[in-house]
């Protein structure tokens, strides 16, 4: 019997050590929030973010400002460890934070179920995001399913140390100038630098580059009624092997898949002159290059605007305090808020007022070369135009291209055309 | 006390016991009735949380997979249409499928073999009058407790195909760059390289313990007979080790199958190179379902990896029993 006791003690407590991993989602709302409780009844509102969103300051000011409100912060270490994590618990049915943050990317997927997802329409915040950011999270029938936080206008970040040697201008207004509007142009400069500078690459991913230009087109894998059409469309085909030419005939690659340690390491030995930046990417840059002086950035995209990533809030319907949550979100996300976070982690603000700030404007960026970063991301941002229309199966159709575009650009085992043909057979299989 | 209990439960003796007054009698009675109860119910009370745990955790999830791979199911949407052998037809019908279960064999073979002889070699050493004979042995199971995550960032510094570490040292020496992330053959390489990392101290303490439980008179016997060292290795540890090297066998067998973490770890987006190279099973498993949301059709690769697992179980046991009769003939 002993024996028997002692295992009942061990396996209620392999119990509880599986419910607390597992996690059981919000906290009982009863017993934190004891502060001060004035007028409302106090509640704890769990918010999930990922990454680096700049929220810590501002969840303690939320906090003076509502002391009713304790707010638990949950933070995942990368975009893809949260999408898992919203995924299995929207299936499960619970488990959620009460506020999730969602990335631009995944939206598609989660506007197939807007019943799960709290309706956050509301006049007070109408007209605050520009509108191709809050486009993406409206459902046909016009339910807002997320406020915007971050957005991705992109420029080109360059090594002006490389394009020195190769005699090109360094100086970025000048740069701007050299790499012109269209992504012929860009290329072109791409063929002087390369000629002048045989052993450096002018860009640093085919793959990269491809996201710069797909994301300019209107429709690219889908159309709005489902339809794939990704092997079909004429633009997809055009740019495939635009981009392949000029990775591989005109060697202007690095050959580097983007993420890997071989890019990482790319920014140290000087292995290409230009990258595709994202507000975002700047920070990535600079973690990979310290040490490396020279980059800069061009108030330029070629090919028009450009918009890649940014996020959103969003209140899943199985929270249990939806109208705290709401006003949370919305106050997060309104343009004085989104100041202080950009300022904090450099998240580059989704909002119209946010965009001509005098704090955003004012921004500057020590390791780019003092670049008035604020200023140049508010007018790439201004810039966009174009946002394509992403389907349900987007995700798993540009997964499939960037893996056709590495085994041309990166691993060599494939030519543009029998690339090709594999990606036609993954997209098949789909 | 339980065992020899139930081996012989209805004792003559304890039957026979003479009566003393009718109190005693049914006192005797009733611990009869109970220690009758406990023989009985007793041993499966005993081992019956195993069954439960086995029930929840194994056996559950294998038939409710099972039920999900005949539907259509989407990760958020939940159960859809009713679709019979459809998904597994559709897993068999695909290359990808073929492909992954290649890359599963390859990196399973690449990563086993050297493992249990090097793992041999290393017990052997270990078994050995060794100064500090704890650190060392404590040492080989370092790479174990490091988290299969942690390994593959230290791999991946070393496998990088442009700037790795390797790949620097074989241009310093003049040779050709392996490329890591392209070759087929060379990515299960590098892969079995980290599985052997972790797992090879591991199995180096399973041969270690058997190889203790070895009357040292035997070695006495043949070290007086002249054997030598190597000898004494090939002629006596090993085939008293054969019970071992099959458990360690069969436990890798079925963790080589269901390789996952190193393979996902390998580059940073986790489908298995460009041209799956190295997608295994499990992962190709991943990708239909937290890739392409399609439940139904991973749970049916699930079950076709199970399926797979049982018949190599089937033939490693069939192959086990034969190498044990052999060895008690001898």
């Amino acid at each position: 019997m002993k024996i028997a006791s002692k295992f009942t003690v061990l396996s209620a407590a392999a119990a509880c050590l599986a419910l607390s991993l597992t996690g059981c989602g919000s906290a009982a709302p009863e017993e934190t929030g004891v502060n001060g409780a004035t007028g409302s009844e106090p509640v704890t509102l769990t918010v999930g973010t990922f990454n680096e969103f700049g929220y810590e300051k501002l969840f303690e000011e939320y906090e003076e400002l509502n002391p009713n409100v304790t707010i638990e912060h949950k933070k995942a270490a990368t975009t893809n460890e949260a999408r898992d994590n919203l995924t299995t618990r929207l299936a499960a049915g619970s488990g959620l934070s009460d506020i999730e943050a969602v990335e631009v990317d995944w939206l598609p997927e989660l506007l197939q179920y807007p019943d799960r997802f709290a309706d956050l329409k509301d006049s007070a915040v109408e007209g605050r995001w520009l509108d191709w950011k809050a486009e993406a999270a409206t459902t046909p029938d016009g339910k807002l399913l997320g406020y915007g936080t971050d957005s991705g206008p992109e420029a080109v970040c360059y090594n002006a140390e490389l394009l020195k040697k190769a005699g090109l201008p360094t100086e970025r207004g000048e740069v701007a100038k050299m790499l012109g509007t269209t992504w012929d142009s860009y290329f072109q400069a791409g063929k002087a630098f390369k000629a002048a500078s045989p052993d450096s690459a002018w860009f640093d991913s085919a793959g990269a580059i491809y996201q710069g230009m797909s994301n300019q087109l209107e429709k690219v894998y889908e159309e709005e009624d489902g339809t794939v059409i990704a092997t079909e469309n004429q633009q997809v085909k055009d740019t495939y092997k635009q981009v392949l030419k000029a990775s591989t005939e005109d060697g202007l690659s690095a050959h580097l898949k983007q993420w890997s340690d071989d890019w990482a390491s790319g920014f140290q030995t000087g292995a290409f002159a230009t990258t595709l930046c994202p507000g975002w990417m700047l920070g990535v840059i600079e973690g990979n290059a310290s040490g490396v002086a020279g980059w800069d950035v061009a108030n330029v995209f070629p090919g028009g605007g450009g918009n890649w990533g940014g996020s959103y809030l969003t209140v899943p319907t199985q929270g249990a305090h939806q109208a705290e949550a709401k006003k949370l979100a919305g106050w997060l996300t309104a343009p004085e808020q989104q100041i202080k976070a950009f300022t904090a982690k450099g998240t580059f603000p989704s909002q119209k007022e946010a965009l001509d700030s005098s704090a955003l404007l004012g921004q500057t960026n020590a390791f780019f070369n003092g670049a008035p970063t604020g200023e140049i991301f508010a007018e790439r941002a201004k810039a966009v135009d174009v946002t394509p229309f992403k389907g349900t199966k987007f995700f798993a159709i540009n997964d499939a291209m960037q893996q056709a575009l590495t085994r041309v650009d990166v691993d060599k085992t494939d030519d543009a055309a029998s690339s090709w043909e594999k990606f036609v057979t993954a997209v098949k299989s789909l | 006390m339980a065992v020899t209990d139930r081996v012989k439960p209805r004792s003559p003796r304890r039957q026979s016991l003479p009566p003393e007054g009718t109190k005693g009698v049914r006192r005797l009675a009733f611990s009869q009735k109970v220690s009758k109860w406990d023989v009985k119910v007793s041993p499966y009370l005993y081992i019956s949380p195993f069954f439960i745990l086995f029930a929840l955790t194994g056996l559950f999830p294998l038939v409710y997979t099972a039920w999900v791979s005949l539907h259509s199911w989407n990760l958020i949407g939940g159960q859809g249409k009713f679709t019979g052998l459809e998904n597994y037809a559709f897993a068999v019908a695909q290359p990808y499928f073929w492909n992954a279960v290649g890359n599963t064999f390859s990196i399973f073979v690449l990563s086993s073999l050297p493992q249990v002889v090097i793992a041999l070699v290393v017990a052997a050493v270990l078994d050995a009058n060794l100064r500090a004979r704890t650190f060392w042995r404590m040492g080989v199971l370092v790479p174990f407790v490091v988290a299969p995550v942690a390994v593959g960032l230290i791999f991946n510094n070393l496998f990088a195909d442009q700037f790795g570490l390797i790949n620097e040292m074989l241009k310093a020496a003049g040779l050709d760059p392996v490329r890591w992330h392209s070759d087929s053959l060379a990515s299960h390489l590098a892969i079995a390289t980290m599985v052997n990392f972790r797992w090879t101290g591991y199995n180096a303490l399973i041969f270690l313990a058997a190889m203790q439980a070895i009357p040292r008179d035997v070695f006495e016997a043949a070290t007086i007979d002249g054997a030598g060292r190597l000898r004494q290795f090939f002629s006596v540890t090993v085939p008293m080790l054969r019970p071992t090297v099959i458990f360690v066998v069969i436990t890798s067998t079925i963790g080589g199958l269901q390789i996952f973490d190193e393979p996902r770890v390998f580059d940073q987006s986790g489908l298995g190179g460009a041209d799956r190279q190295w997608q295994t099973l499990t992962m190709y498993i991943w990708e239909l379902g937290w890739g392409q949301r399609n439940f139904g059709r991973a749970s049916a690769v699930a079950w076709l990896l199970f399926l797979i697992i049982v018949l190599i179980a089937l033939l490693n046991f069939l192959i086990t029993k034969r190498i044990a009769s052999q060895g008690g003939r001898k």
